[in-house]
């Protein structure tokens, strides 16, 4: 078996102390998987509790506890890092016939930041109560007792590798790119990732000093966010909000970069509107900026603020629009093959559209003070997050898990894998759409009897959702276990990082690659199966 | 490396300039100039950033990346500001704060100090 | 790529191709990290902006306390530092080994008074009950809620000082690389990088001090 990354250099040891960013990439990946398993195991909890109102198989106290870990992990440990950490990571260098991102040493730093923050996490889960919600509203989390502290200063400490991750691609983007490679002949995917660093490095700060603020507060009691000392609890929700809101950017603009590589290639066909998609980024990341009052209509916020987010709102859809419509104008009239990762990309399409078109009846004023708070903003989040960005995310891995690890995985378990989740995932939400717009608040332990069907319905959508995670991950394993045998190119894709060997030798290629040919030019047929 | 090399006689000019306007801004801060006193001093302390911007930091001779990375992240400072202070000003008798409008310091009014 | 061995080729690092490349990665690596910092801070900023638009009269009467002259003092010795800072990049840059060490030299001074009179102006406000938030203890105050201010005071200077200690920390590694000889005019990244970094401490501070000290 000739060197790659994963077996050069040798050794446990060299893989602490790697600067290669593929072996970080691949490290991240193992992380945030864990994570989401983790994060997942409590949603199946939440979801085993709300099988009936009342008392099920938790206290109150604890169920607030579970639904806050589910967000803080969900959202800080697995789903931020998660594409550009761990497949961003892997293959923007690859994809810019670049050695290594610009700052290797600031990568591993990264990754060991993240790897404290999760274990501080962890720590505050165990040693004492959190149960504000992931938003960590004010005055509630400034003054009640628990581990909060603990929680937001881990969340702190993960900004930073948010942050650190971000400068590196922008650097990386500027200054790596391979002789011939002009900003318009960069795969979309790099892209996305540039415009999500662009949010990284922007936003995180402000969250940092949020939470920065928050501990003060508990510790100093300084006033700023609290009404009897003459502080404002609204502000608190303005800075939160600041980041959080391009924060859900940051979560789905590395998702729609890798529809922009899967679609084409499994519709053998130059993507439609190559420049549209990328300007569509950058505005993306520049109005997402905008918006974040969309999150407090009702929480005491001026109408006059009201308003203007809620038409800056509106804007923002518009971007993400164009991109939709020309993936699906790349499929229309090319030859499409419905492997694995095209199946989750089409998923995606689905999903990330209703997730999307939902998002404008809470963008609008008048609606949302019916629906803030309740199971339909549920509904519409974890469309855009898990139907969107979770669909990408697997459609990536199943794209480039060849690449990474040199061995493919078994179609068929993919393919019922794909399905499972793609049923789960709409028989869980769906139904919480119709549960919100009936009324039915979030975050509530209890609820009128006429919610149940409803709920339960829901939760056997989970278990199926569970079922297919299962499987993927029994089918990942096993592929693993196989002897490295994938061809450098098993889709017949086109890109840099299709024209080194699956996977990589450690330093990605055996001669610099010089672009010659535009992106996405499926013009010339390839075999599915190339030399090495 | 920027091609222009700023004669070191320059760098003594802009200090110069800087201890000038600092010896200025407190001058002015002692005349009451009513509500233009924030507008002086926020701008005398602009031109003062300005100049170690563009001197001490180079913007002036650097490639012009630096530059863009430098207002897009005050922009975007300038938009926070802005829109957050808009919203309080426009809810400025909103019940939220209490309604005796002196505040009272925490040793007397807050409950116990929490476990953090 | 030139055939002949360069001073600087031992610090060029396997992933770039030249130099330049190298030097302007950095820049560009600095320069965003800067803007994280303006919006750590900005955030300070804003909130100290609302809270003094709600409680004008507090705040005014709280900034009284404040000491004028040691605030003058410390933005002349900041600024002070921020040109032997520049004097030391143009020293590498120009090979005066010896000159670069002085400047750095200078620079760690600076910081060094500036840090010793914010320990004085702390001590006093230590010793006059005036502090942030809970442990305010002040007597005798006429207008209430100054408490406020002192939050942001100590809030902000307390950050700023930790970003001057940090500074001196990576100054002093500078200083130890040009002690022992690693910079010239074909490499003098690191100092060029911290550079911008103590100035960007320098920017903060010429806000700090008008919106604390001055601001009516």
């Amino acid at each position: 078996m000739s060197d790659n990354y994963l077996s050069s250099p040798p050794g446990f040891k060299s893989w602490l102390t790697t600067v290669d960013h593929k072996r970080i990439g691949v490290m991240y990946l193992a992380s945030t998987l864990f994570a989401f398993l983790l994060g997942g195991i409590f949603a199946i909890l939440i979801r085993i509790e709300l099988l009936k109102p009342g008392h099920n198989i938790m206290t109150a106290d604890t169920y607030n506890r579970v639904f806050t870990l589910h967000g803080v992990i969900m959202i800080f440990l697995f789903i931020i890092p998660s594409i550009p950490a761990a497949l961003g990571n892997f293959v923007l260098p690859l994809m810019l016939g670049a050695k290594d991102v610009a700052f290797p040493r600031l990568n591993l730093a990264s990754y060991y930041i993240y790897v404290a923050g999760a274990l501080l996490a962890i720590a505050a889960m165990v040693t004492g109560a959190v149960d504000t919600g992931w938003t960590f509203y004010t005055p509630y989390s400034t003054t009640t007792n628990g581990s909060v502290g603990m929680m937001t200063l881990a969340a702190l400490i993960l900004g930073f590798s948010s942050i650190f991750t971000g400068i590196n691609f922008i650097a990386t983007v500027h200054k790596l790119r391979a002789p011939g490679m002009g900003w318009f002949r960069m795969p979309l995917f790099v892209w996305g990732l540039y415009a999500t660093a662009i949010i990284q490095v922007l936003a995180t700060p402000v969250i940092g000093i949020t939470l920065l603020l928050i501990i003060m507060e508990r510790v100093f009691s300084v006033g700023i966010f609290n009404p009897q000392l003459g502080g404002d609890p609204i502000l608190f929700q303005h800075f939160f909000w600041f980041y959080s809101h391009p924060a859900v950017y940051i979560m789905i603009l590395p998702g729609m970069a890798i529809i922009s590589e899967v679609i084409p290639c499994f519709s053998r066909k130059t993507i439609f509107g190559h420049k549209a998609i990328a300007y569509s980024s950058i505005a993306i990341a520049g109005v997402s900026f905008l918006v974040w009052g969309h999150h407090m209509f009702v929480s005491g916020q001026s109408p006059l603020a009201s308003v203007i987010f809620s038409f800056l709102t509106f804007l923002v859809a518009i971007p993400s629009g164009v991109k939709v419509f020309n993936w699906i104008a790349t499929m229309y009239r090319g030859s499409i093959s419905l492997e694995a990762p095209m199946l989750y990309a089409i998923s995606f399409l689905l999903l990330f559209a209703i997730g999307g078109l939902t998002g404008l009846f809470l963008g609008a004023l008048a609606t949302d003070v019916h629906l803030h708070d309740t199971y339909f903003v549920v509904a519409h989040f974890h469309f855009v997050m898990m139907g969107g960005t979770v669909m990408a995310f697997l459609a990536g891995l199943h794209y480039w898990w060849p690449k990474m690890f040199g061995r493919m995985y078994s179609e068929k378990w993919a393919r019922v894998s794909a399905a499972l989740i793609f049923v789960g995932f709409n028989v869980t939400f769906l139904s919480q759409f119709v549960l919100g717009s009936r009324g039915m608040p979030r975050r509530y332990y209890n609820y009128l009897d006429q919610f149940q069907p409803l709920h339960v319905f829901s939760t056997v959508g989970s278990w199926v959702l569970a079922l297919g995670f299962l499987i993927m991950a029994g089918y990942l394993w096993a592929s693993l276990r196989r002897p490295m045998d994938a061809p450098a190119n098993p889709w017949g894709a086109v890109g840099l990082e299709w024209q080194t060997s699956s996977p990589p030798p450690e330093h990605n290629f055996e001669t610099v690659p010089i672009v010659t040919r535009e992106p996405y030019d499926y013009s010339t047929p390839e075999p599915a199966e190339v030399r090495t | 490396m920027d091609a222009h090399q700023t004669a070191a006689g320059t760098y003594a000019k802009v200090l110069g300039a800087l201890l000038a306007l600092t010896v200025t801004t407190v001058l002015a801060a002692g005349f009451n100039f009513g509500s233009w006193n924030v507008v002086i001093a926020l701008g005398i302390a602009t031109i003062k950033a300005s100049l170690v911007a563009l001197f001490f930091m180079h913007l002036r001779h650097d490639k012009p990346m630096s530059a863009i990375i430098f207002v897009t992240g005050a922009a975007m400072l300038g938009v926070f500001l802005t829109i957050c202070m808009l919203d309080s000003d426009a809810r400025r008798d909103n019940p939220v704060r209490p309604a005796a409008r002196e505040t009272v310091a925490p040793a007397l009014s807050v409950p116990a100090a929490p476990a953090h | 790529m030139s055939t002949a061995a360069t001073p600087h080729d031992e610090f060029l690092q396997h992933h770039f191709t030249t130099a330049e490349q190298q030097a302007d990665a950095g820049k560009i690596g600095m320069w965003l990290f800067l803007v994280t910092e303006i919006l750590l801070f900005g955030g300070l900023f804003v909130g100290f902006a609302i809270m003094q638009s709600r409680h004008p009269e507090a705040f005014l009467e709280a900034h009284h306390h404040l000491d004028r002259i040691l605030g003058f003092i410390n933005t002349v010795v900041l600024l002070t530092s921020s040109y032997t800072m520049v004097m030391a990049v143009h020293s590498a840059r120009t090979d005066r080994r010896k000159r670069v060490i002085v400047y750095l030299l200078l620079t760690l001074i600076c910081a060094g008074v500036f840090l010793g009179i914010k320990f004085i102006e702390y001590s006093d406000k230590f010793h006059e009950g005036l502090l942030p938030g809970r442990f305010y203890s002040h007597k005798g105050d006429t207008v209430p809620g100054q408490f406020m201010f002192f939050s942001f005071y100590f809030m902000m200077t307390g950050l700023h000082g930790l970003h001057i200690l940090g500074g001196m920390a990576v100054i002093a590694w500078v200083l130890r690389r040009a002690v022992r000889g690693d910079f010239s005019h074909s490499y003098y990244t690191p100092v060029d990088l911290v550079g911008l970094y103590w100035h960007l401490v320098d920017l903060i501070w010429i806000y700090l001090f008008p919106l604390l000290y001055l601001i009516k």
